[in-house]
């Protein structure tokens, strides 16, 4: 039992607490009654999937938007926040998930922006460039403070929000999905970063959706799904399984069941394909060959940057190739058109889903049709489009493969959030039952729950007879979905492996060039 | 020759403070097409203070009065672009070429107004202002005046705003990522109105300066000749820096004396006098160039040179979208 006094001893440690937070939008409830308390100098996970109203309520704290119910409270005193910067003046200091850096100044500017020292108006920066230093100093954030941000790694650059936040001396401090943009290494760096900062007295809001990074640095989580507050546990008394249980509402299986593959007849044969680069001289891709057939799932494995991205381009045809020949299903279509290509039964879903996946303008609807509005049935006579068929087979898809967004099909692509805007690429590529689908990190960026239903959707697709080149980072992904691996490394493929006879160690060491076949 | 190297200053002056107002605009986000316009407006300003100042007033008030004249016009006329484009997001291309439109032709309607109104047979939209204009002169007889050296005040006073204080530092931040600006509690809207009215202020000045320019009278029908255009030309192959805009201006400003003088003179006047000799013993190569070819020459040249280096330019990132605090 709790005396009166413990009890506000308890609400004393608070260093912000959001109590049942409701925020509406047109059609959606994006926050219902959330309760969120963070105790000084914790560190706190704010766990859920894409579009289950993180971003809301990180948008209300920040006083972006007003909540329709609750209140706000600082140190235990209810507190009004209508713009960023009463939330400035609070303490409460947040790194953007898309960093809000000017590109063109010095690492030194952005930290001073808007606090800048000065005298009649004049930048006096030599007192705050020692100010930058003593903090980089005394939390390991090192960076240079004359560099220009369009410069530095996309890890200084984060480390540069960071001090934007400690140079304003905020005491809360706000993660959003912090590590969606580094690798592994600066992970890491990052994790001790937090850690070091929590020992210092802040209190750290860290918003993710990886299980394994918030294992490791938090010490509570919280976890919304679909708009609403599911419960709050001590990271010590907990196992991914259930935060993922929590988060996703259901049981979710980190393996992927599949049958062994029975390969069929030759679906795709590249041919010593070479492939020019774009950011160096020498070509990426250096003569490749290899054959991907009917049901199995092939994978392109290795380190970033070593050419899987202008294989693929080759493939596709995104880019011409240098030499080589590529056939699908015995016929030559080197130089083919990426039309020509697509309706041979060449599917893709592409590395850079704003970039080549979506025409975020449009809407969904519109999205979906993409490679097929000049058929028959989207379009009369070549010329008028068919918009009751293009609805009603948008429909069709988001219905099938749960695509969420706020107005079906008539959301513009760009509202929808980026796991959304993931399935509904993977709904439109393997509903053109294709022969072979080409699939560039097709879960990066997503939720475990939408990770396992891509998985899930990739393997269906082989077990239908077709052939899946699949090119993943992840080495877990590798393992879990491939039939064939092949390791890629500085534009060659330097080996071909089993996945049940093959370790990760022996891949590493592989993908990294330390080991090569032949 | 040194005609040529009176106007090459005249003119580079005149690029100069417009570039430069075009300038204080870009870097908050705002694109001014419509230079062209304010300094038609601000010209107009300008000549109205020299028109209307007793024959008597000392040059230093005609001075100081004209320079604020031209000022709060080109000021006032800026806001329309401001209020256009910031208030009503509307789109700021289309804003600035209404403005051009609507400064030479609005000019013109209050010009002839007054004129008729004063003299019912004078129809001409003209201003005459010979004895306010001699007072601008630093030396007697030469076309050298006192707006050069404001101009090149002014390109260090913009320099130092522009790089050294905290105004230039949240003003340009506002052109390249206004988000970034509103997180740290910068009101981008504000800052886009200030470079809007300083681009105003300077556009203005650059008006009146323009057409004081060797001429004592202004037709304003005319309105500024392309130069508004010009001076963006010069703000972009300047890479929105005010030093490089200082050398683009001169180059600019040479090609269009160049002309000036060619035509201005070899038709009009005899042989004999000394530098016009000069001249077309220094172009004879060219054979008898008509004189429209001179006149075409700053026109041409800045397209070639936009053509050669707007690609790899340096533009800030955000001018030209409408800053909404809801998008994300």
């Amino acid at each position: 039992m709790l005396s009166g006094k413990d009890v506000i001893l308890l609400e004393e440690n608070y260093a912000i607490e959001m109590l049942n937070i409701t925020k509406r939008f047109p059609g959606i409830v994006a926050n219902d009654n959330i309760t969120i308390q963070l105790r000084k100098g914790e560190i706190h996970a704010l766990l859920g999937e894409n579009g289950a109203g993180k971003s809301t309520l990180m948008s209300v704290l920040f006083g972006l938007y007003q909540p329709e119910e609750g209140i706000i409270k600082k140190d235990g005193k209810v507190v009004s926040i209508k713009d960023p910067n009463d939330a400035n003046a609070l303490g409460i200091g947040m790194v953007h998930q898309h960093f809000k850096l000017v590109e063109c100044f010095s690492v030194l500017d952005n930290i001073i922006l808007g606090v800048e020292p000065s005298k009649y108006g004049f930048l006096q920066k030599k007192e705050a460039r020692e100010k930058v230093l003593k903090l980089s100093e005394q939390y390991g954030l090192h960076v240079d403070p004359d560099a220009l941000i369009q410069d530095i790694t996309v890890g200084m650059q984060q480390r540069t929000e960071i001090l934007k936040m400690l140079y304003r001396e905020n005491e809360i401090l706000i993660f959003d999905e912090p590590t969606a943009v580094l690798t592994p290494q600066e992970i890491d760096e990052l994790m001790q970063i937090m850690r070091n900062l929590a020992a210092e007295g802040k209190s750290i809001l860290f918003i993710s959706h990886k299980l394994n990074e918030i294992m490791a640095v938090a010490d509570r989580c919280s976890v919304l799904r679909k708009g609403k507050y599911i419960g709050t546990v001590n990271i010590a008394d907990t196992t991914k399984q259930e935060l993922s249980r929590m988060m996703v509402g259901r049981n979710v299986e980190f393996v992927v069941h599949k049958e062994p593959a029975k390969p069929g007849k030759t679906i795709l044969e590249v041919d010593k394909m070479v492939v020019a680069s774009k950011v160096h001289k020498n070509n990426a891709v250096k003569g490749v060959s290899f054959n991907v057939r009917a049901g199995e799932i092939v994978c392109i494995a290795g380190i970033d940057g070593n050419g899987q991205t202008e294989l693929v381009y080759g493939i596709t045809g995104l880019e011409p190739v240098v030499s080589g020949k590529i056939r699908l299903n015995g016929k030559d279509i080197t130089h083919a058109s990426i039309r020509k290509r697509s309706v041979d039964g060449m599917s893709h879903i592409p590395e850079d889903r704003h970039k080549h996946g979506l025409v975020l303008d449009y809407t969904l609807e519109d999205n979906m049709v993409l490679q097929r509005y000049f058929e028959k049935d989207f379009c009369a006579g070549s010329i008028l489009m068919r918009k009751k068929n293009i609805r009603s087979y948008a429909e069709k898809l988001i219905e099938q493969y749960d695509v969420r967004s706020g107005q079906g099909a008539v959301t513009s692509a760009r509202s929808m959030s980026g796991g959304n805007q993931q399935k509904a690429i993977v709904a439109r590529e393997i509903d053109r039952d294709p022969d072979l689908l080409v699939a560039v990190q097709p879960t990066r960026g997503l939720d475990v729950g939408a990770i396992e239903y891509i998985h899930k959707q990739i393997v269906a697709t082989r077990d239908e007879g077709k052939g899946v080149l699949l090119v993943s980072l992840e080495l877990d992904e590798v393992m879990a979905l491939s039939d064939r691996i092949l390791v890629m490394y500085e534009g060659e493929i330097v080996g071909e492996f089993d996945p049940k006879k093959v370790d990760i160690e022996t891949l590493g060491l592989y993908m990294a060039g330390a080991k090569r076949e032949g | 020759m040194s005609l040529l190297l009176q106007y090459t200053l005249i003119f580079s002056s005149v690029l100069l403070l417009v570039a430069l107002g075009g300038c204080f605009s870009e870097h908050s986000g705002i694109i001014n097409i419509g230079l062209e316009g304010i300094m038609v407006i601000g010209a107009l300003g300008g000549a109205l203070v020299m028109k209307y100042l007793p024959d008597g007033t000392c040059g230093a008030a005609v001075l100081g009065l004209v320079v604020i004249g031209s000022v709060l016009f080109g000021m006032l006329y800026s806001l329309l672009l401001g209020v256009a484009a910031i208030r009503f997001k509307a789109d700021q291309t289309l804003v600035g070429t209404a403005m051009n439109l609507l400064g030479t032709a609005a000019a013109t309607v209050i010009v002839k107004a007054m004129n008729t109104a004063e003299n019912a047979s004078n129809v001409s939209s003209e201003i005459s202002y010979i004895a306010a204009r001699k007072k601008f002169l630093l030396v007697d007889g030469m076309e050298f005046n006192w707006f050069m050296i404001l101009a090149v005040v002014i390109l260090a006073v913009s320099y130092i705003v522009l790089y050294k204080t905290r105004f230039g530092l949240r003003l340009r931040s506002c052109g390249e990522h206004p988000q970034a600006s509103d997180s740290v509690g910068i009101n981008v809207y504000k800052m886009r109105y200030a470079g809007v009215l300083i681009s105003g202020a300077l556009g203005g000045l650059g008006g009146v300066v323009y057409i004081t320019a060797g001429v004592s009278l202004w037709k304003f029908e005319n309105g500024v000749a392309g130069f508004g255009f010009l001076a963006l030309a010069v703000m972009i192959f300047g890479a929105w820096k005010p030093g490089r805009i200082a050398l683009a201006a001169i180059l600019f400003g040479f090609f269009r004396a160049l002309s000036n003088v060619y035509t201005g003179l070899f038709g009009s006047l005899a042989d004999g006098a000394a530098e016009i000799t000069w001249l077309r013993n220094t172009f004879n190569f060219l054979g008898n160039v008509p004189g429209t070819i001179y006149n075409m020459l700053p026109y041409i040249i800045s397209l070639i040179v936009l053509a050669f280096t707007s690609k790899s330019s340096a533009a800030p990132k955000a001018e030209g979208i409408p800053y909404d605090k809801g998008m994300r």
